[in-house]
């Protein structure tokens, strides 16, 4: 089995992408001022909700029985969604999805297809693996669109192109849809999405989206979106394919009730979706007569062994964490080398790949606490990602001098008294790093900390030691 | 000077200082002894004390960090209130404790962290929970801003203890600080392995405290103010950080 998370495998490790992001002033500009915008929205929706907590706390119990029970759901998905007319298939990993669904087309005799925003696929790498297969993808998503036609990547779950701003997307439409007389007003820049979107739309016969949800129930999908793209996609061609991870699976219908609560919540600051796309199986004479849906593990499963680390898999995808997240701030999405980026990211990544790459993400964050508190499913990352921290140092693959300092801090620890004399000793070995009473520069990896910041000295006496003296001073 | 009200009678207080507090501030652990002793309670420092295990844990050696939890709750065995003024390493305590005693599977350990859990405050919990003061008596005549930590904020819920401490400082001005919500990046060890990110997020910290134009930042945590503090010398401002202990423990007299 191989399981590949995008290109997250060949990315450089976080600390030397994220010097290349911190460089790029007006993607940061562009990535504070729409999570700026979008948090903005999010605390207004969130602060008029009197049950939010309730809901959470539903939402997080849904999701934990749920996994718990995945192999019982997934059974009953299939055999609901078989009756209803829908063809369940079961991909192990991204290899075995991407020729499911080329297979699929390919036995339509089609060259083409049409895509609503689904990350799902990036991770599978779907694009060019139809590509490599001589089948076309459109990307109808606006913000999908765009990084396509820019050759570019997703930096943002919910949001792909947030890095890019109305002027740096005017002149990508300007070159791509050849279309020298675009304004430069949003709703000239929709204008011609529209326009290069519909005769797709029209022409196309072939439909490929993810899944929000999966209704264990009655066999249901359900697709949210703002655009109308996903409608489009869902009703106008004759066979759809949906591309859904094996944890988006929910018990019931009326589990919905929670999760369209919580989700335009906190993706958007929407109250709700403009579009909510609900549907079972094949209905005759509306949309697509022929429906599949690729149950994708990928790596899943192996998460789900984990007892304490399960709770990755509650994720809904809204990017809420991304938006509240201090380092994804400064970075945006691309330094996380993966598709999915911030706080969700930094600990799905390395784990769905079995902590065997990007192993530098878990490591990529403040440990701040932002992301568990805007989770709308409480995930609590931040404990997960120390869970994956200690991981990378049981496999034996922190740095060296970090496993050494670490060593000789905790035998220095272990008592009282050698933790007075390393006090001692340091009082005394700092002496070469001290000017005026500061050190402005360290060796090696301590160098980290002198780039941007003095480091006090450590003063001539400890706390203890002054409480030594007292003591015998009052005796 | 205002009497100051008793509410809580004479207490032995258990000072944890921290380790770093130990090392690198040992005039926040004093400043602690100052307040407490001058509200009238008696403070003892037992010497065998050495660290929580935050540093090892959260940078994912929890083989390292056991033995400190271990000694941790042997050399505060039987202690009535144990005052830290550090939260980062309180919420350590709080939220990290439990789990590794778990994941021990030994049941006097889970015990033995249970009884410790309620024992436990950080310096202005203390002091406004437990011991029910928010005038300690202090005199600070100074423009102070308070930077909230995120365990403080997230972890230990502290809510407005520090600030109604503050404001009970004669001649001190409080300034507000603008996204207080936000993390000044230190992080622990991510200061040193993602130092650039955690610079970035410094920057934007400090360009927060410059506009307050206070003269001083202060915080419960000194990890935090190592960082702020070292950008802010670096950048040669003339804004000091200092611990909320030292505040409190300031007073006429000693000016």
């Amino acid at each position: 089995m191989t399981v590949r998370v995008g290109n997250a495998a060949q990315a450089p490790e976080f600390l030397e992408s994220s010097k290349e992001q911190l460089a790029n002033s007006q993607m940061r500009r562009n990535v504070r001022h729409a999570t700026d915008v979008i948090r903005t929205k999010r605390n207004r929706v969130v602060a008029e909700m009197p049950d939010w907590e309730a809901l959470r706390e539903s939402a997080r119990q849904l999701k934990e029985h749920t996994l718990l029970h995945l192999d019982i759901y997934l059974a009953q998905f299939e055999k609901a969604c078989t009756q209803a007319g829908g063809k369940v298939h079961w991909a192990k990993d991204a290899d075995e999805a991407n020729g499911i669904i080329r297979g699929i087309i390919e036995s339509h005799g089609e060259k083409e297809v049409i895509k609503i925003k689904t990350i799902t696929s990036d991770e599978t790498l779907l694009n060019p693996a139809l590509e490599a297969a001589g089948i076309i993808p459109y990307e109808t998503d606006l913000a999908d669109l765009i990084v396509q036609l820019g050759n570019d990547k997703p930096s943002h779950i919910v949001v792909p192109a947030l890095h890019r701003n109305k002027t740096e997307i005017r002149q990508l439409f300007i070159e791509k849809m050849k279309l020298e007389n675009l304004g430069d007003k949003p709703e000239d820049l929709t204008d011609a999405a529209r326009r290069y979107l519909r005769e797709k739309f029209l022409r196309v016969k072939i439909g490929i989206g993810g899944a929000n949800f999966a209704v264990a129930e009655t066999g249901s999908v359900c697709i949210v979106e703002s655009e109308g793209n996903g409608r489009m996609c869902l009703t106008l061609p004759q066979v759809f394919i949906s591309l859904c991870g094996i944890e988006k699976v929910i018990p019931k219908f009326s589990d919905l009730e929670v999760f369209l609560q919580l989700l335009p919540r906190s993706a958007t600051g929407e109250r709700m979706n403009p579009y909510n796309s609900i549907w079972t199986g094949v209905t005759a004479q509306d949309g697509p007569q022929e429906f599949h849906v690729v149950l994708l593990d990928n790596g899943r499963s192996h998460i789900l062994a984990d007892e304490k680390d399960r709770q990755t898999l509650q994720c809904i995808r809204c990017g809420a964490c991304l938006n509240v997240c201090p380092v994804y701030r400064q970075t945006g999405g691309h330094a996380y080398g993966s598709v999915y980026s911030g706080p969700i990211g930094a600990i799905i990544t390395p784990q769905l790949q079995s902590m065997q790459h990007s192993q530098s993400l878990p490591y990529a964050s403040s440990l701040c606490g932002a992301c568990y508190e805007a989770c709308p499913v409480k995930i609590n990352i931040p404990e997960v990602l120390i869970q994956l921290r200690n991981k990378v140092v049981e496999n034996g693959d922190s740095p060296l001098v970090e496993r050494v300092s670490m060593k000789a801090a905790s035998m220095a620890l272990s008592s009282g008294s050698r933790l007075n004399l390393a006090q001692k000793v340091a009082q005394v070995a700092q002496s070469p790093f001290v000017h005026d009473g500061k050190i402005q520069k360290l060796p090696g990896f301590l160098g980290g900390w002198t780039d941007s910041r003095n480091m006090r000295s450590i003063p001539k006496e400890s706390f203890r030691q002054w409480w030594a003296k007292r003591k015998q001073e009052n005796a | 000077m205002r009497s100051i009200t008793l509410v809580v009678p004479f207490m032995k207080i258990l000072l944890f200082v921290t380790c770093y507090n130990d090392t690198l501030f040992p005039e926040t652990g004093k400043a602690v002894v100052a307040v407490l002793e001058r509200l009238g309670h008696e403070v003892e420092f037992r010497e065998a004390q050495t660290c929580c295990g935050q540093m090892h844990y959260n940078t994912g050696y929890q083989k390292e960090a056991f033995p400190l939890m271990r000694h941790f709750l042997e050399v505060f065995h039987g202690g009535e209130v144990i005052c830290i003024p550090s939260a980062s390493c309180v919420a350590m305590i709080r939220e990290h404790f439990p789990v590794m005693a778990k994941d021990s599977g030994d049941p006097a350990l889970i015990q033995e962290v249970n009884q410790l859990l309620p024992r436990v405050f950080e310096f202005t919990e203390l002091l406004v929970d437990k011991l029910g003061v928010t005038d300690v008596g202090a005199y600070f005549p100074e423009t102070v801003t308070f930077h909230t930590s995120c365990h403080s904020l997230r972890s230990l819920h502290i809510e407005d203890k520090p600030l109604r401490l503050l404001k009970q400082v004669r001649g001190l001005t409080l300034a507000d600080l603008a996204d207080s919500d936000q993390c000044c990046g230190f992080g622990g060890t991510f200061a040193i392995k993602n130092a650039p990110v955690s610079t970035a997020m410094l920057s934007d910290k400090m360009a927060c405290i410059a506009n307050t134009n206070a003269k001083v930042c202060a915080a419960g945590d000194n990890s935090c103010l190592m960082h702020i503090g070292g950008g802010l010398d670096r950048q040669q401002s003339d804004v000091r950080c200092m611990h909320i202990a030292e505040i409190l423990a300031a007073t006429e007299a000693g000016k």
